[in-house]
């Protein structure tokens, strides 16, 4: 009969049955579908993902390709990142580019300033999944990031178009995964669903996952914008009533540069992050997403295009 | 939590001796409409800290946008625009929490009848399903409804949270006659649990996280130490399987000859050494080498994704299952299945009727051999029925197109269960439980 040790450590055990979970998920897709792909932006969940996802074939290597969506709006760490990641570890990569979206005329871009490339991403990645024949895409995403990102099904389909419908979300009972779709539809996978930031940093922590350097505290030209701290230069451009400053930060998220903002942190560790995010009061979204702040339904909007 | 002295209420107040403390608890919320479940959540998650600044400053300005007066703390579960506008839940909300004591993962689900289908999924995974009632309405068609569905997906005990007693004065009788009801309906059911009830006000809070002091007569602790304090039987001992999920083979480079089995630990311990079987075909063979997470254990338990090495190159594919040879209730094998199953769409399930089925990793066709009876949800009858309408629970059998490898749902729930795929929309449309040996 099974019984704990006395000292059991329960953080560390409820980490492993998340790690469990995750890793069965990212097996039965690759089993059920035909054409899977992850997407790997190189941030920090979807490089915990793709970690898992490693393991989760080894020592086999990984049976399906990684696709980033690229804005071109990019920190140089994450993408130096991107590709150290993916060569040390033998992974194929596919990058999907919204810049072409744009010089093909799939999608117009905004203006100004604060034009944010962010939405437009959606066409980038489903035009990908149309032309790859992808028929499921493993994301980082996890309920506890936004209200309607916690409505999300672990297997969740998506029609002809790409959409979410989450009226009509098909039952998942047991997490028992019906990947049955037709043609032209995809499925979108989520093995992070229960995942909590801070059990995305223990996983870093335990694994010894490497991040782009951004993540840890550094010295940064930043502009204070919308509450938020944004890196000058690349696509933010000081507008004339504002001014720039040296910071010292960090980023909780990693996307699309022109609407990622900063946070002041001195965490430089591992260690260091885990203590600091157990003690935020602040949601990782709402303190650098611009994008998650125009509307209440910004998120469920969306993804209802077929947004991550 | 010492054993408390029981003498007005119909129900003991605590678990009973702990048997093994577990790191992780998942709860799910049950009950009918407007019952007060969106808020006993946002309610647990607030009281707990759980909330952050920027959320519960959402939640504030959404609460004055639908006109709802105060902070309406369902707002933090109910997410989507349609919800809000209408002010019910549509579907799961999944939200996590921890105390110092052990981590939650909560599955809020809907009440309305129409959306059963989601409370569904978000009680089969749950530990312990809260029903709620409101203190006024006392017990409907759809607490009888949602309690039987929770015990039939298999949660392992009930908490009756007798909600809005701030609204009936917290009168005891009426506290203790609605959850005498409800204990008394739930151990009259075909699979009955452990139930505790607590008297409570999700709006204000009274016996959620804090005690109340407008319950001096109720001498039990609040929701969340109940929840803290709830400790879980060990599942039965059936001997460990594992059904292959993938066939892991590098074919090349320094693991030229690794052949593994990755799969999930259900029914017991696996351990290096131990005589497995191969089903179908029968085939006994031994494990060599287990890895967990890209690393080498020597035993594996229930739960744990695993790879598994064998003595012998056999030929086992996906779909298969390893199971300890020394299982003391082995599984059967066969493609006549009878089973109870909760029914999730609207096109009615009859003799004859065609769908896929997936159970474990393996999927093929499946067509209703026999409808044997619904159940009625208020007398608890057997109804005689030739056809399940949507929402339905009742038993079935089925003649699938293959073998399945299978155990009793209440004998070990990970291989007793499957779903039933609808042919023609690929929705999911039933969750089906193995009642009886597969022959």
């Amino acid at each position: 009969m099974w019984a704990p040790p006395v000292s059991t450590n329960f953080a560390s055990i409820h980490l492993a049955a998340l790690t469990d979970e995750a890793i069965t998920i990212i097996r039965e897709v690759a089993a059920e579908c035909d054409n899977p792909v992850l997407l790997f932006s190189g941030g920090k969940d979807s490089a915990v993902l793709l970690h898992l996802a490693l393991l989760a074939f080894a020592p086999a290597r990984l049976p399906f390709p990684v696709m980033h969506v690229d804005t071109g709006h990019n920190f140089d760490e994450v993408i130096a990142y991107r590709d150290e990641f993916v060569a040390s570890n033998d992974v194929r990569l596919v990058v999907a580019s919204v810049q072409d979206s744009i010089d093909t005329g799939r999608v117009v871009e905004d203006n100004g300033p604060r034009a944010s490339r962010n939405r437009l991403q959606s066409v980038t990645l489903l035009d990908a999944i149309t032309e790859h024949g992808f028929d499921a895409a493993f994301g980082g995403g996890r309920r506890d990031e936004d209200k309607a990102r916690a409505k999300e099904r672990i297997l969740s389909f998506r029609d002809r178009q790409g959409r979410w419908d989450p009226r009509q979300q098909r039952p998942e009972p047991w997490g028992v995964l019906n990947a049955r779709i037709r043609k032209g539809e995809h499925l979108r996978a989520f093995p992070l669903s229960n995942w909590t930031e801070l059990d995305i940093w223990r996983y870093i922590a335990a694994h010894e996952v490497a991040l782009p350097s951004i993540y840890y505290s550094h010295t940064r030209t930043v502009v204070a914008r919308d509450g938020m701290l944004l890196s000058v230069g690349g696509p933010v451009v000081l507008e004339p009533h504002e001014a720039s400053f040296e910071a010292v930060v960090r980023y909780r998220t990693v996307g699309d540069a022109s609407c990622t903002g900063a946070v002041e942190s001195t965490a430089a560790t591992v260690e260091d992050v885990i203590a600091e995010v157990a003690a935020a009061r602040i949601t990782e979204r709402g303190a650098t997403r611009a994008d998650d702040t125009f509307s209440e339904s910004a998120m469920e909007d969306r993804k209802r295009e077929g947004y991550f | 939590m010492s054993t408390t002295s029981a003498t007005v209420t119909p129900l003991p107040r605590d678990w009973g001796a702990p048997v093994a403390q577990r790191a992780t608890l998942r709860i799910a919320t049950a009950g009918s409409v407007d019952d007060g479940k969106s808020t006993l959540i946002g309610r647990l998650l607030h009281d707990t800290k759980t909330v952050f600044e920027d959320q519960l400053a959402a939640v504030v300005k959404a609460s004055r946008r639908y006109g709802d007066g105060e902070t309406n703390l369902a707002l933090l579960t109910d997410g989507l625009r349609a919800e809000r506008e209408q002010g019910i839940t549509i579907d799961v909300a999944h939200r996590y929490f921890a105390t110092p004591k052990r981590s939650f993962i909560v599955a809020d689900t809907p009440g309305h009848a129409q959306y059963t289908r989601n409370m569904v999924t978000g009680a089969s995974t749950a530990d312990v399903a809260i029903v709620l009632v409101d203190a006024r309405h006392g017990v409907v068609e759809q607490t009888r409804r949602h309690a039987f569905i929770a015990t039939l997906v298999g949660v392992r005990a009930i908490v009756v949270a007798v909600n809005k007693m701030d609204l009936i004065d917290w009168d005891e009788a009426q506290y203790l006659s609605i959850s005498k009801e409800v204990a008394e309906y739930i151990r009259a059911l075909p699979t009955p649990v452990p139930v505790i009830a607590v008297p409570l006000s999700a709006l204000l809070g009274d016996n959620v996280v804090e005690p109340s002091l407008n319950t001096p007569w109720y001498d039990g602790p609040p929701l969340l130490e109940l929840l803290e304090e709830f400790d879980i039987a060990p599942a039965n001992e059936v001997g460990a399987r594992v059904h292959v999920q993938r066939v892991i083979r590098p074919q090349g480079g320094e693991f030229a000859d690794f052949r593994g089995y990755a799969g999930v630990v259900a029914g017991g311990v696996l351990t290096v050494g131990d005589a497995v079987t191969i089903l179908p075909v029968g085939i006994e063979t031994t494990v060599t080498a287990l890895h967990r997470a890209g690393k080498r254990v020597e035993t594996a338990e229930s739960g744990h994704a695993i790879v598994v090495e064998l003595a012998d190159k056999v030929d086992v594919a996906r779909g298969d299952a390893l199971v300890a040879t020394a299982s003391p209730t082995p599984p059967s094998v066969g493609e006549i299945v009878e089973v109870d199953v909760c029914w999730m769409t609207d096109q009615p399930l009859g003799v004859g009727s065609r769908y896929w089925f997936k159970h474990g990793s393996r999927t093929g066709r499946a067509v209703v051999a026999a409808v044997d009876y619904r159940h009625d949800l208020s007398s608890l009858e057997r109804e005689p029925a030739s056809e399940l309408l949507l929402n339905d629970l009742g038993r079935i059998r089925l003649r699938l197109s293959e073998a399945i490898i299978a155990d009793r749902y209440v004998d070990n729930p990970q291989g007793g269960r499957l779903i039933l795929i609808d042919e023609a929309t690929n929705t999911t449309a039933g969750a089906a439980m193995v009642a009886a040996h597969v022959r």
